[in-house]
């Protein structure tokens, strides 16, 4: 930078440009990453004289903290895996289903609109679809069937789960495309030659292919649904006991009153998450083989 | 055979319904404000409200500042460990994949607690200290799209060769980057800086911790004490939404596709 003229070789040597270039990556990842997650470590095993404790761990036995966290765990699995079978259902029929090539381009299109459409717009759409007052609702009701009387409710483990749908299929089908792009058409002409049905070359290539893609963004759409707050917080208030809706409230001090046991919370969402992409990384290693 | 030819159709028209018919339901709704007839009302009720136009402005700023920390912090890195230290990008992998691992909320409470008042480095101290606050933690939500998106823009082309030339010419690193390298992988970087800018729009859950007047908080409040604006707001932030994707798109196809690939 300072003189031009100079060999580039030797102005590369006298400034360390390599490091002045990671350094801001470096120093980003340091203080809005693992300091913060550290001092949740830290503190989810200090109490409030600072000294080290168990307490903060055993406070989340509690039978409150233990609820939400299995109805997040449940609404997060039955999300991800709804999502994923219908997801894959979906991408399967417009990639291999002989559907015309436009329509594959304008669902990968909303698909990306769609997996960003979570949060508050979200739940102010389902509000006004399946809401007391919500189109679908009242069209039912009109055709003689009473959801609301018959045990649905938007703010209950189904609504919730059927909500976050919206954002999960698309998610899937943004992942597993790729994935199903990798079967080689001659694949199936080679099972065909060898006189395998249809069924047979699914059960005994394409699924077992698709399988280790399937898994991984099993657990990607799983914490995906997680560590999502926005949409249940606009749906139901505070009202909701899932495990953010509960932490949401740690934070703003009005429920707990207890920072390692908020601390000891957010630790615990941390390790599940974890696990779910332990899992992810596993097996998208695996994946890849069949991606060259 | 025959099963096969409307199957997939079917499972189509079904999917699509399920995303179709809240769009419908909302902008119907929407449209209900005035009784007995169809009007555009809460629409001009939202587009009246001045605190939509501020806590919007708030958000399209603080925006297009995490999209150009976000460009600075990550295709320096980016370019000279492709270049010089192959070694680190396992690492870099890894660090872009923790804001999908760890939640947003369990982030900003980390950040609450380490960046306080009296803590070392005050950031939630003053009001300009939680903006700066708010846009890292932007910039570390976006740092997983905006790492795939240069890291595929800087896969499409030869940067071994085109460093080296302009090494040969003369230029020096900044140079390098700034008129050879940023221009090559335009159109990826602002594909990741759309995804940024839609993400950063809509979200909720740090600037309500932060306690900064954006544009999902706004839209929360919004949500409890009124009936009809809420799906005003919820179409016009689908919109804002599809904008975006719409020019990752239409830019995709400007995309360099003809130099080598190098790996």
């Amino acid at each position: 930078m300072t003189d031009n003229t100079a060999p580039p070789m030797r102005s590369s040597r006298r400034i360390p440009w390599d490091g002045l270039a990671v350094a801001p990556f470096i120093i980003f990842a340091v203080m809005f990453l693992f300091l913060p997650t550290l001092g949740l470590v830290g503190a989810a095993f200090t109490d409030r004289a600072g000294k080290f404790t168990f307490d903060n761990i055993i406070g989340l036995g509690a039978d409150q903290i233990v609820a939400a966290y299995w109805i997040s765990i449940r609404i997060s699995g039955a999300s991800a895996i709804l999502g994923a079978l219908i997801g894959l259902a979906i991408t399967l029929a417009i990639i291999r289903g002989r559907l015309p090539g436009w329509l594959r381009s304008a669902f990968m299109t909303f698909s990306g609109v769609a997996s960003n459409f979570a949060g508050v717009p979200l739940a102010f759409a389902f509000i006004a679809t399946l809401g007391r007052l919500g189109l679908v609702t009242i069209v039912l009701r009109f055709l003689g069937f009473d959801i609301y009387r018959s045990g649905f409710n938007l703010l209950s483990f189904w609504g919730l789960t059927l909500t976050y749908l919206y954002f999960q299929i698309p998610l899937m089908a943004l992942t597993i495309a790729p994935a199903i792009d990798g079967l080689k058409k001659e694949w199936n002409e080679a099972a065909q030659i060898l006189g395998a049905s249809q069924w047979q070359f699914w059960r005994y290539v394409g699924l077992p292919i698709l399988w280790p893609s399937f898994l991984g963004t099993l657990s990607l759409l799983f914490a995906n649904a997680f560590g999502a707050i926005a949409t249940a917080w606009a749906l139901t208030g505070s009202n909701l006991n899932i495990v953010t809706v509960l932490l949401y409230n740690q934070i703003r001090g009005d429920a707990l009153q207890n920072p390692g046991l908020g601390a000891a919370l957010a630790l615990g969402m941390i390790v599940i998450t974890s696990l779910a992409n332990v899992i992810y990384l596993i097996v998208a290693a695996r994946a890849e083989r069949w991606m060259k | 055979m025959k099963a096969n030819r409307w199957a997939p159709w079917l499972v189509f028209l079904a999917g699509s319904a399920y995303f179709i018919i809240p769009l419908l339901a909302t902008f119907e709704f929407s449209l209900r404000m005035r009784r007995g007839t169809y009007s555009f009302d809460a629409y001009a009720s939202v587009f009246a409200d001045p605190r939509f136009h501020a806590s919007f402005g708030y958000s399209v700023v603080i925006g297009l500042v995490t999209i150009v920390v976000g460009i600075l912090v990550v295709v320096p890195a980016v370019y000279y460990v492709r270049l010089r230290m192959p070694w680190l990008r396992p690492f870099m992998e890894f660090i872009t994949l923790l804001p999908l691992v760890i939640p947003a909320l369990v982030l900003v409470y980390g950040y609450i607690r380490l960046y306080n008042s009296s803590s070392l480095v005050p950031f939630t101290g003053s009001a300009l200290g939680t903006d700066i606050l708010l846009t890292c933690a932007y910039v570390t939500l976006a740092l997983p799209y905006m790492y795939r998106a240069v890291d595929n823009g800087m896969r499409s082309i030869d940067i071994g060769t085109l460093t080296e030339a302009a090494q040969i010419m003369g230029a020096n690193q900044v140079q390098i980057i700034g008129q050879i390298i940023l221009p090559n992988i335009l159109v990826a970087i602002l594909s990741g800086a759309f995804l940024t800018f839609a993400i950063v729009i809509g979200e909720f859950t740090i600037a309500s911790l932060l306690n900064r007047p954006a544009f999902g908080p706004y839209l929360v409040g919004i949500g409890t004490n009124r009936a009809y604006e809420p799906a005003a707001l919820a179409i016009i932030s689908f919109i804002i939404t599809w904008g975006a994707m719409g020019m990752i798109n239409v830019l995709g196809r400007f995309a360099p596709r003809t130099s080598a690939r190098t790996d």
